[in-house]
């Protein structure tokens, strides 16, 4: 049995989570992450979630603590995600937030103080395919969460558990009531944690100049205006004049510095190639037949992965895709599309 | 939750203090079913309303003694959150003008201040407010000036008779108010309440109950309620009076008074001793403000190479409680606005450690905490 740190949000996932590992014999903490130091629509630090996850930790008569993280939060997450919108990027801060602060800053922690293992209520699993550990998919397909936890490496995976991920949601919601826990019945959170009920465009608003621009067709020809560049991303139908409407009209390309939006057919949007910065690997590189998902719960494609001269990864689509935004993250899975092979950020 | 270690130590006496068992013995006949009524409502007409009515009388006389006071300059209100509040919101919300205080004083007097648009001074590298930007502060329109008697977290005395004598310099229609709660377990209260306005103070940091609480208005001052309703406390604070309370906060201000020179000299020892083990045992630590300037019960220090939150978190497994600084509401360790006000580096005030002993404290106290932090130090440098 091992001492486990137990992140909790304050959801029913990390609060089951917790319930389980308990119920197995470890040794259980919880921790609720203190991350927004700023502005929310539940006071500090959504305060009402911590008090969720204080309350089923003493129902379950383990230790809650609550660590301060907002500066690494500030700087890892919320920082990079204005500078993204910034340059025209469309950021998942939510990746960047489980790269940088549950399963790096939690993890370091957890390790000082003396703690096996971190555990959260993800939807996903951690399996051993030919001795190397991988982030497999969720058993509930509709709520896997592999996507946003891919860049667990080997060291990581070792010391991470996910007690829920071989749970349905159902079951998840079932077990909670049957435990009695006070947070059975909460609705899943949807939104990035720290754009409050305001929008992302006052959230940004407040921190970088947005900028009118021109809506162009591929032609050059002018269609009319968007209020906020900033704010449009590559596939987008909606909000943007000349977009959308009976001829099926997409943003095709986004060009900050020129304030210029690009609208086309859908077959303008289609690409060839997708090229991967900033790639993450669950064990080694490798190069060949992958399944690619680029956004949280979207459907995979097929495609050829090969690596560049510069490191970085180039995906040969077996069928034209859609341009995927700059900056959100794309993962690959193994051809069985099991488990996570490794990820990174389109370019 | 489980129990925490059954031997653990509390070294967190600045946040809170056990209830002296004296105290608790003079709040039971109003807590409890007492044949003589003395549950009920003091402002009532009945005997046993007068009952009650005594005790809160005679505990006005007696913390207006341990005070420096007069009775009638008493208002019990709920606490020192209360108390700080009534002071510098009541002062400006009935006579107008702008309130100073300083950049270390508790939430509960910067907050207002900063609410009201106030001016807020700055200290120097050891939490002594700076006498020539407080003078510079001044002016005709100053109506309050807030400057506590000790702090909370680096437990530094502040220079109140200059204060005075620099705001009846430079504006004599000014009132000083000083937040003594910290200081109140440690110093003789008639010495501050002789030369400020107003004087707040709380049970609980001294061995009375939590709720209960006072700020000395004296004569002459007029403020704005926070609280109205019945009228109590001469309309100064309605509210049914907190009887227990109040008798508790008198009878644990009278009995910290009475033991304060022993209390004093034995504590101071047993912080000495603590601080000095630390210092020879730890390296990279630094004591954050020289003794000379502190309370004795007030140990604060930085220790090099660890992060407060992690370091609390062993002490506190190896039955050590203590803290760093103030808790936002959900519980968690807020960056230190005092430390920063005094100027240190935001690295050495990451790993900032407050030990701050009380009547309560023993020997064998000190002798765990020197047991548990050198080794709890140890370990977070070993893995970091």
């Amino acid at each position: 049995m091992a001492t486990v740190l137990v992140a909790m949000s304050g959801g029913v996932d990390s609060s089951v989570a917790a319930a389980l590992l308990q119920r197995e014999g470890h040794e259980v903490v919880g921790v609720t992450m203190r991350l927004w130091g700023g502005e929310s629509d539940t006071g500090c630090c959504s305060v009402a979630d911590v008090d969720d996850a204080r309350r089923v930790a003493q129902q379950l008569d383990i230790d809650h603590l609550v660590f301060n993280f907002t500066e690494d939060f500030h700087a890892r997450v919320v920082e990079p995600y204005v500078r993204d919108h910034a340059d025209g990027r469309t950021p998942n801060p939510c990746v960047e937030c489980n790269r940088h602060l549950k399963f790096a800053r939690l993890l370091e922690r957890a390790d000082l103080l003396g703690f096996d293992a971190v555990a959260t209520g993800h939807h996903a699993r951690i399996s051993l395919v030919d001795g190397v550990r991988r982030v497999e998919r969720g058993a509930d397909v509709a709520k896997d969460q592999s996507y946003v936890v891919h860049m667990l490496d080997q060291a990581a995976l070792a010391r991470t558990m996910f007690p829920v991920g071989d749970r349905t949601k159902a079951d998840v919601r079932a077990l909670a009531v049957e435990l009695g826990l006070r947070t059975a019945t909460k609705p899943d959170s949807q939104d990035v944690c720290f754009i409050t009920a305001k929008g992302r465009s006052a959230f940004l608003a407040a921190r970088i100049p947005l900028r009118s621009g021109t809506v162009v067709d591929l032609d050059g020809v002018e269609l009319g205006a968007v209020d906020s560049v900033e704010l449009v991303t590559i596939g987008q139908r909606k909000g943007v004049a000349g977009v959308g409407g009976g001829d099926r009209r997409y943003v095709v390309d986004v060009d900050v510095a020129a304030q210029r939006v690009t609208v086309g057919g859908e077959a303008d949007l289609l690409v060839g190639e997708t090229v991967l910065a900033a790639m993450t690997w669950s064990g080694a590189p490798l190069s060949g037949r992958v399944l690619v998902q680029v956004s949280a719960h979207g459907a995979v494609a097929d495609a050829e992965a090969s690596t560049t001269a510069t490191g970085d990864v180039a995906l040969r689509w077996a069928e034209p895709h859609r341009r995927v935004a700059p900056g959100q993250s794309v993962v690959l899975y193994d051809p069985t599309d099991r488990y996570v092979l490794g990820g990174g950020t389109a370019t | 939750m489980p129990p925490g270690p059954a031997d653990a130590v509390y070294l967190d006496h600045a946040a809170s203090t056990p209830l002296r068992p004296s105290v608790r013995a003079a709040m039971a006949p109003y807590l409890e079913l007492d044949e003589h009524g003395a549950y009920a409502n003091p402002s009532g007409g009945h005997a046993a309303a007068r009952r009650a009515r005594q005790a809160v009388d005679e505990a006005r006389d007696t913390v207006a003694a341990v005070l420096g006071c007069q009775p009638g300059e008493v208002v019990f209100t709920s606490g020192g959150t209360e108390s700080d509040n009534f002071a510098v919101l009541g002062a400006v919300r009935r006579h107008g003008g702008t309130a100073v205080c300083t950049s270390v004083e508790h939430h509960a007097v910067l907050h207002p201040v900063e609410h009201l648009g106030g001016r807020v001074v700055g200290v120097d590298a050891t939490g002594v407010v700076d006498l020539d930007a407080l003078a510079d502060a001044l002016d005709e329109r100053t109506r309050i000036v807030s400057v506590m008697a000790a702090n909370n977290e680096v437990g530094t005395v502040q220079p109140l008779l200059r204060v005075t004598r620099i705001v009846s310099k430079k504006a004599p229609q000014a009132w000083v108010h000083t937040d003594a709660v910290q200081a109140a377990a440690w110093l003789d209260l008639r010495d501050l309440a002789k030369y400020c306005h107003l004087v707040s103070v709380t049970g609980h940091k001294l061995g009375g109950p939590k709720g209960a609480g006072a700020l000395v208005v004296r004569e002459g001052v007029t403020l704005e309620p926070l609280l109205f309703g019945g009228g109590q406390e001469r309309d100064r604070r309605s509210g049914t009076h907190n009887v227990a309370g109040i008798v508790g906060l008198a009878a644990a201000l009278a009995e910290t008074a009475a033991e304060r020179s022993v209390t004093n000299d034995r504590v101071g020892a047993l912080r000495d001793r603590l601080v000095d083990g630390l210092l020879a045992t730890v390296d990279g630590l630094h004591e954050t403000v020289p003794r000379s300037l502190k309370v004795p019960g007030s140990a604060h220090v930085c220790i090099e190479g660890v992060e407060s939150e992690a370091l609390l978190y062993l002490l506190e497994r190896a039955g050590v409680y203590a803290s760093a600084a103030s808790s936002c509401a959900a519980g968690a360790m807020e960056p230190s606005h005092v430390l920063l006000a005094m100027g240190v580096p935001k690295e050495r005030a990451a790993g900032a450690l407050r030990l701050t002993l009380g009547f309560a404290s023993t020997d064998a106290d000190v002798d765990r905490a020197l047991a548990v932090v050198p080794a709890a130090v140890a370990q977070l440098r070993r893995k970091g």
